[in-house]
């Protein structure tokens, strides 16, 4: 057990220590690639083995040990994983690696890049596995500094308007959440996320449904949900390749997690309350996000757009909890944390791929672009497949996710999940009409030149899409995982 | 006046001894150098015999000795300050070598009245009479004048004549309301205040009928606000922090502003207690906490010039730290009450790490582009890595974004301001704080978004970066582990309560 403990510890700080070792030792370029991406190597073991540790037959909170910190605010230093997140700091660790790797075109300012890089793979990390509410602030807010210089130093485009912009909302949204957290641990006298989870935080110093709110929109400005999403085609179009991975992969997957660990968790009754108007916006998004991508022509923007639309879903899968009394099941909470990891692998996946279509074929316009499957064979088929998976083809990550938040929430709102579904198929109609028009269609002249990726932009491309075969057809133990947290969350709202 | 006085007052006595040793060797050796270490290693006395008195009332035995008649009291509250004061010259002294030797014509001076001003700065700490208070006040903000002026140019000689008119001004506005209190309380010893103030509200007295009392605590509420930066009293800081030698602006934003917190704490938490006369002066500060930071936030947005920017900067702060003495008005239980000095000796710590951060990384970079713009910044990223990083991390602190001293100071003074049912002023803040990260990020954005316009490394003496690693490492531990200078705050208060 000894190095157990220590093992969250060093999933969490290991790349910050990768971080420290690049601005104190290494100078070459190419060995600074070479050091951050073992070091995301490393870190990605070091998460399978947490994630594979987990005993779901026990459940609960695991490798949790608190430490004191502040005791005069009763602050703890306190990592743990339970069934939900687990998943979620494996996706991390995927995805810091495959952002790690995607990053090898990186020229300007290399070692400075890794190190907010690797610095931001940290506060994740910590995100996800803090269990002590303070700490879990100064992740989420760890996060931000990181971000605002990878956007706006080795963006493209508007990078510092977009870098601003994401900035100002997530500033926004941390001090909604700061005024939030603070109401809570002065009703209580914890931060201890555990213990708040099992109290009955109806009687706060401020009316439960304000704390709530404020919560909301800290966690819906990160997820996003209509209509505070409109930084997020902004960062997205406008951050480096690796960067848009990570954000798309796991950054606003802290809003979804944000949303179960606290918002279902914590506060029951209200969620119950307002689960009707958490399904209408989530149907909003789900319908705006799709209705707007298939007017982009920008293929990353599609993306980030697409993003809006498939984070609906996770929202959608929250709002299953509002059954009435009795009726609540872990169906649709598993489909919304099934839905946060695939989309953190199919989209990451994506990103890489319209990385690799603008590095070569230097433009983004859908357009002009054309007959790419001539030229980059291998690009095509990872593009094709990650582009079904997106719409949600059985067998393929996303499909499992998207079923099970449509089964479980259809018995508890009947249309706003018919609705929702109607995006699946707007979803299938912008993804295979940009596929038709990007990759296929007569070989044009002017790409003659494009090459097919090389063998290291390779390696998180195929990783990434084994990791999506392998959730398509045998979801059952990251399922499994995942259940053993949302069963948890199910429990608190009522037998 | 006994022997055992004297050993009370040995620290300040040894900092002025000090300071005209440096005089006195300045006519022989008149070098920067051999002045600077003289004065840095000389700190070591003071400093010294700060921690044996610590010994006798700190920690365990916990307590406080009067000295002199019961003027000045040595106390944990007393000795916080010091040690914050004997830190900040301690740094100071190495951060200023290069820029006093390259732009001062009088190094021993300088290093003289920068003692000087810091005996008082202590003293002010320690002082228990009205009388002192002032006599200290004025001894802290002399030298600062004399300071301000010492680049001799236009806008250094005019920084000086303001500081030294609104000085004098603010004094005299003190003195005022110092005699107003003493011509109904009858003493100018805070406790024998404290005492006739309990007198007279439990009995139901006279004194406190007219508003004579009120006058005069509003007269010390701006005479205090003068020196502390506090709106509307501010109108001196943006033209003396501009004109002022760079390491004189520091010691100002820093040293002057602890100093004049020592004392409001002192003052207020002591001799105007009482239930009424408390929520009175609470409110006043509450009004006067939203007024700065929000007139310092906004008017720090429209500035170009660092020094002015810094400048707004400050009396935003001093907004931040007027909540935790604000939170008297809220009526929380005595412990929650002290939630609020605590917090304010953590920021006050918090802040003098963040901002000589700041300004020694200023110092640097603006003697060498030779330009006090935020646009003359422009690409110190690449120009001086170590340089930028650790003025965007003080900028980052000064916001108020975790994982720094300034997160954990703004968290623990909002929190005493809910604690004590005073929310809506821990909301002023969070949303201050919000604002104000716009004009701090511009500095940082200049650093690292814009080209350089020269590609000339900026490079730091020896001393220089030794002086600037401790507060930006201090940044960062407090940042991780308030812990360390939160114990010491919670214990310095408990000190300065009223008596019975």
């Amino acid at each position: 057990m000894s190095e157990e403990k220590w093992l969250l510890t060093l999933v969490v700080f290991l790349p910050t220590a990768g971080a420290l070792g690049i601005a104190l030792f290494v100078r070459d370029a190419g060995r600074v690639r070479r050091f951050a991406a073992g070091v995301t190597v490393a870190d990605l073991a070091l998460a399978t083995w947490v994630f594979l540790l987990y005993a779901r037959e026990p459940g609960g909170f695991q490798l949790a040990v608190p430490y004191g910190w502040i005791p005069l605010l009763n602050a703890h230093y306190y990592l743990g994983v339970d069934g939900l997140s687990a998943p979620l700091v494996l996706l991390t660790g995927l995805l810091g690696m495959c952002a790690a790797f995607g990053s090898w075109n990186i020229q300007t300012r290399v070692r400075e890049y890794f190190v907010w890089l690797l610095l931001l793979q940290t506060a994740v990390m910590g995100v996800f596995t803090a269990l002590d509410f303070l700490l879990f602030f100064l992740f989420w807010e760890m996060e931000l500094m990181p971000m605002y210089f990878l956007i706006s130093v080795w963006g493209t485009g508007r990078k510092e308007y977009s870098a601003m912009k994401f900035l100002i909302f997530t500033i926004l949204g941390s001090a909604f959440m700061l005024v939030a957290l603070l109401a809570v641990y002065f009703s209580t006298g914890t931060l201890d996320m555990v213990d708040l989870g099992q109290r009955d935080l109806t009687n706060l110093k401020l009316p439960a449904q304000l704390v709530y709110a404020l919560f909301f929109l800290a966690f819906a400005i990160k997820l996003p949900v209509w209509p505070l999403h409109t930084w997020l085609p902004d960062a997205h179009t406008d951050a480096p390749t690796a960067v848009s991975v990570m954000l798309a992969g796991v950054l606003i997957k802290m809003g979804g997690y944000g949303m179960i660990r606290v918002l279902a968790t914590m506060f029951p009754e209200v969620t119950a309350q307002y689960a009707g108007a958490l399904a209408v916006l989530a149907v909003v998004s789900v319908l705006y996000g799709a209705v707007v991508t298939v007017r982009q022509t920008d293929l990353k923007r599609m993306i980030a757009y697409s993003s809006v639309s498939h984070m609906g879903y996770v929202v959608l899968g929250i709002s299953s909890l509002g059954a009435a009394a009795g009726g609540a099941n872990a169906l649709g909470l598993n489909g919304a944390a099934m839905q946060m990891f695939a989309h953190g692998t199919i989209t990451g996946l994506l990103f890489l791929l319209v990385g690799q279509v603008y590095d070569k074929a230097h433009t983004r316009h859908i357009p002009h672009l054309g007959g790419l499957a001539s030229r980059m064979p291998f690009t095509a088929t990872v593009f094709l497949v990650a582009g079904l998976a997106s719409l949600g083809l059985p067998s393929l990550a996303g499909f499992v996710a998207e079923v099970m938040v449509f089964l479980g929430t259809f018995p508890v709102w009947g249309w706003p999940t018919i609705l929702a579904v109607v995006g699946i198929v707007l979803t299938a109609g912008y993804m295979l009409w940009a596929i038709q028009r990007v990759l296929f269609g007569p070989a044009l002249e002017r790409f003659a030149h494009v090459k097919d990726a090389s063998l290291v932009e390779a390696v998180p491309m195929v990783a990434l899409l084994l990791v999506i075969v392998l959730v398509g057809v045998y979801p059952a133990p990251l399922a499994d995982v995942f259940n053993a947290g949302a069963e948890q969350v199910v429990l608190r709202f009522g037998p | 006046m006994t022997l055992r006085d004297l050993y009370l007052l040995s620290p300040e006595m040894a900092m002025a001894a000090l300071a005209s040793l440096v005089v006195l060797v300045d006519l022989v050796v008149p070098r920067t150098r051999v002045l600077a270490t003289l004065a840095g290693v000389g700190l070591l006395v003071p400093a010294a015999l700060s921690v044996l008195l610590w010994g006798e009332v700190g920690g365990e035995a916990s307590g406080a000795v009067t000295a002199l008649s019961g003027t000045l009291v040595v106390d944990e509250f007393s000795l916080f300050f010091k040690f914050l004061v004997l830190g900040i010259v301690g740094l100071l002294i190495p951060a200023s070598v290069d820029y006093v030797g390259r732009f001062l014509r009088s190094p021993g001076e300088f290093y003289a009245l920068v003692l000087f001003s810091a005996t008082g700065m202590m003293l002010l700490a320690s002082t228990t009479e009205l009388v002192s208070i002032y006599i200290s006040l004025e001894l802290t903000s002399l030298p600062l004048a004399v300071l301000a002026a010492f680049l001799r140019d236009g806008r250094s000689s005019e920084a000086g004549l303001k500081f030294l008119l609104l000085s004098a001004l603010s004094s005299a506005i003190l003195l005022y309301g110092m005699v107003l209190v003493y011509g109904v309380t009858g003493s100018t010893r805070l406790e024998e205040i404290a005492q006739e103030v309990a007198r007279v509200t439990a009995g139901g007295g006279p004194l406190f009928q007219g508003p004579v009392v009120l006058v005069g605590v509003a007269l010390m509420v701006a005479g205090f606000g003068f020196k502390v930066a506090s709106v509307p009293f501010q109108m001196w800081v943006p033209d003396v922090y501009e004109g002022a030698p760079t390491p004189v602006t520091a010691y100002l934003s820093v040293g002057s502003k602890a100093a004049g917190f020592a004392v409001l704490l002192r003052v207020f938490y002591v001799a105007l207690q009482g239930e009424e006369l408390r929520a009175d002066w609470g409110g006043l500060f509450a009004v006067l906490s939203v007024a700065s930071m929000t007139a310092g936030n906004l008017m720090a947005m429209l500035q170009g010039n660092i020094k002015r920017l810094l400048a707004y900067s400050t009396v935003a702060h001093a907004g931040y730290l007027l909540v935790g003495l604000a939170v008297v008005a809220g009526g929380g239980g005595a412990g929650e009450a002290l939630l609020g000095p605590s917090g304010v000796l953590f920021y006050l710590g918090a802040y003098a790490a963040s901002n000589l951060a700041a300004f020694f990384a200023i110092i640097v970079i603006t003697n060498q582009v030779g330009s006090d713009q935020i646009s003359a910044f422009a690409g110190m990223a690449r120009r001086a890595p170590w340089l930028a990083a650790a003025l965007a991390l003080a900028m980052v602190s000064l916001i108020g974004i975790p994982p720094t001293a300034g997160f954990m100071g703004k968290l623990y003074l909002f929190n005493a301001a809910v604690q004590n049912g005073m929310a809506w002023l821990a909301l002023a803040g969070v949303v201050n704080s919000v604002v104000s990260a716009y004009y701090y990020l511009r500095v940082v954005r200049s650093m690292y978004l814009l080209p350089a316009e020269s590609d000339e490394p900026v490079r730091a003496s020896a001393p220089m970066v030794a002086a600037l690693a401790v507060p930006v490492l201090g940044v960062l531990l407090l940042g991780v582990l308030p812990n360390l200078l939160l114990e010491v705050a919670q214990s310095a208060v408990g000190t300065i309560q009223p008596p019975g």
